[in-house]
């Protein structure tokens, strides 16, 4: 071996035997706990169940036809979004709330944490895996709903062209251009991404809830209350804030909902949406803000809860 | 135990925080027509305590699907009162969707009134008639509920604009309401001139129907249509409009 080889060799031993500076953040662990998560969460049989649920009330509104165009194309898009808005926050539920008592139970968690793994990288590549689900189940319940509307919508057209082959052309292109506006509409975009943001914000409330619950089936009780609770946030804060009228107990009470609970209403845009209101950029931008804002405070607090918990 | 104090002190913070925010968007949501239902007693009476905790969940539009085609299966069986209490139901639910507020005050004033007024059990024809005014009126409250939802949009004053020239003879509302469809952005082309046609018909508007149908005949061979050609030449008849000043059987003016 001459001095050269040598010094190669030992260089390459140095670099594999010198133990890798430790980093407070890495990117690559919480991917892999990410990437672990999702294969997890893909594993159950509740994720199919809820997706094949969701897909088959999609795909149900196919058998509308007995209505006018404008009556299914209405049903077709309330019960696809209302069935995509359900399945979202029902996996966002039940997905993370039994994350960490899963991990705790089969004791992964202790592996994990043995390793140099901060526990904020734990918990939010956990998250990251469920958020990473909801937006591949979203994906893919509204790519069944868009093929279900542009099948619905192909064969509507197709008739009225039929039924109005002896009209005018400009009746004609009158008639199909009021089947496509009824159809699929742009706005219904923004009311999907607002639909993925509430499903956001419930799993990583979902995560804050778990970090001190006693069992999963606890976190999914307190998360329905939590979620009908969350529905009348915004009439419990009008009313704390108008009516002086009632008593201290009652006041009280609409306070602490006011207060600690999100305004679930304020995700629920889609429903008018496709009753054909315009959703302003401004509405959009503040409503997809406040939703992240809302995730990302229930993340790092979930965090801060999980630090102090005795495993 | 002292980190979930902390938790609930931060959460109590940000919801001081996030107060004045949620008020505001709450705000701007009902300024944009997002939020139309409020969830009180009144709702929760109207609809039923399994309906309101559907709405409430964020469903509302669902539900108001189910009982759209529930008021469908009550229409084949010529349910009439059924359809009205689960017309007002899913008006209640969905106050945007125009075409539950068309749908059913179509329902009332076209089909049961009808309906009503080839009632084989009811002997009286005073009865009848009276039936059949009620249900008029029945569509055109849902009508009249549905323009006071829905402000921005003119389907809803044609609509009612319809009722009255179909159902109530009444002209004179009837060119109102076009107009007021007309004044809107999305309204159709057609309302201006439905309009003029309708006020054409009321007795001692003669003038002002003339001025806006020649108006519309103005403005070029798109508006120069069979029916506001016959209406002008019925108001330059009435009118008793020099032969000079009135416009040719083709559509050339000759004023």
């Amino acid at each position: 071996m001459t001095e050269g080889q040598t010094d190669s060799t030992l260089h390459l031993l140095n670099a594999s035997t010198i133990p890798k500076r430790h980093r407070v953040f890495s990117f690559s662990r919480i991917l892999a706990i990410t990437s672990n998560t999702l294969t997890e969460l893909t594993r159950l049989k509740v994720f199919y169940v809820l997706l094949v649920f969701g897909l088959l009330l999609i795909g149900s509104s196919i058998f509308m036809a007995q209505f006018s165009f404008q009556q299914e194309f209405q049903i077709l898009k309330d019960v696809s979004l209302g069935a995509i808005s359900m399945f979202t926050s029902l996996l966002a539920i039940v997905a993370t709330a039994r994350m960490l008592p899963r991990d705790i139970e089969d004791r992964t968690v202790y592996t994990i944490l043995a390793k140099p793994v901060p526990r904020f990288e734990y918990v939010v590549g956990k998250i990251a895996g469920v958020l990473l689900l909801l937006a591949i189940s979203t994906l893919v319940m509204v790519a069944a709903f868009l093929a279900v509307l542009y099948m619905r919508e192909q064969a509507v057209l197709q008739v009225t062209a039929t039924q109005m082959a002896s009209a005018p052309p400009d009746q004609l292109a009158d008639a199909l251009r009021a089947v496509r506006a009824f159809a699929f509409n742009v706005d219904l975009v923004p009311g999907i991404i607002i639909i993925f943001i509430k499903a956001c914000l419930l799993a990583t409330l979902t995560l804050f809830v778990s970090t001190f619950a006693t069992s999963s089936i606890f976190t999914v009780v307190i998360m329905v209350f939590v979620y009908f609770i969350g529905h009348l946030e915004a009439t419990a804060r009008e009313y704390w804030l108008h009516e002086h009228g009632s008593g201290l107990i009652t006041r009280s009470f609409l306070a602490i909902v006011a207060l600690l609970f999100p305004d679930l209403q304020a995700f629920n845009l889609v429903d008018d949406i496709v009753a054909g209101t315009a959703i302003s950029m401004a509405v959009f931008a503040r409503t997809a803000l406040l939703g992240v804002f809302y995730t990302l405070i229930y993340t790092l607090l979930a965090v801060f809860v999980f630090y102090g918990k005795e495993l | 135990m002292t980190r979930g104090l902390i938790a609930l002190g931060v959460l109590i913070a940000m919801g001081l925080l996030k107060l004045p925010v949620e008020r505001d968007l709450a705000a701007l949501h009902r300024q944009e027509h997002f939020r139309g239902v409020e969830f009180n007693l009144a709702l929760r009476e109207k609809l039923g305590q399994l309906g309101f905790i559907a709405a409430l969940s964020g469903f509302r539009a669902i539900v108001a699907d189910a009982l759209f085609i529930q008021a469908h299966a009550a229409w084949e069986d010529t349910q009439w009162g059924r359809m009205l209490w689960l017309f007002r139901q899913i008006t209640t639910l969905q106050p945007r969707v125009l075409l539950f507020w068309d749908t059913a005050a179509w329902h009332m004033a076209w089909n049961a009134s009808v309906a009503a007024m080839n009632n084989p059990d009811q002997p009286h024809q005073t009865l009848r008639v009276k039936a059949q005014r009620e249900y008029f009126a029945l569509g055109k409250d849902f009508l009249e509920r549905g323009i006071k939802n829905n402000p921005d949009r003119p389907e809803l004053y044609e609509a009612l604009a319809r009722l009255y020239k179909e159902k109530y003879k009444d002209h004179e509302r009837a060119a109102e309401y076009y107009e007021k469809a007309a004044t809107l952005p999305e309204a159709a082309p057609w309302d201006r001139r439905f309009s003029a046609y309708e006020l054409s018909y009321c007795e001692g508007r003669e003038r002002e129907a003339y001025e806006r149908l020649h108006s519309l005949y103005d403005e070029g061979g798109k508006e120069r249509l069979p029916t506001l050609l016959k209406r002008l030449k019925f108001l330059e008849d009435k009118l008793g409009i020099p032969q000079q000043q009135r416009v040719s059987e083709t559509g050339e003016s000759e004023r």
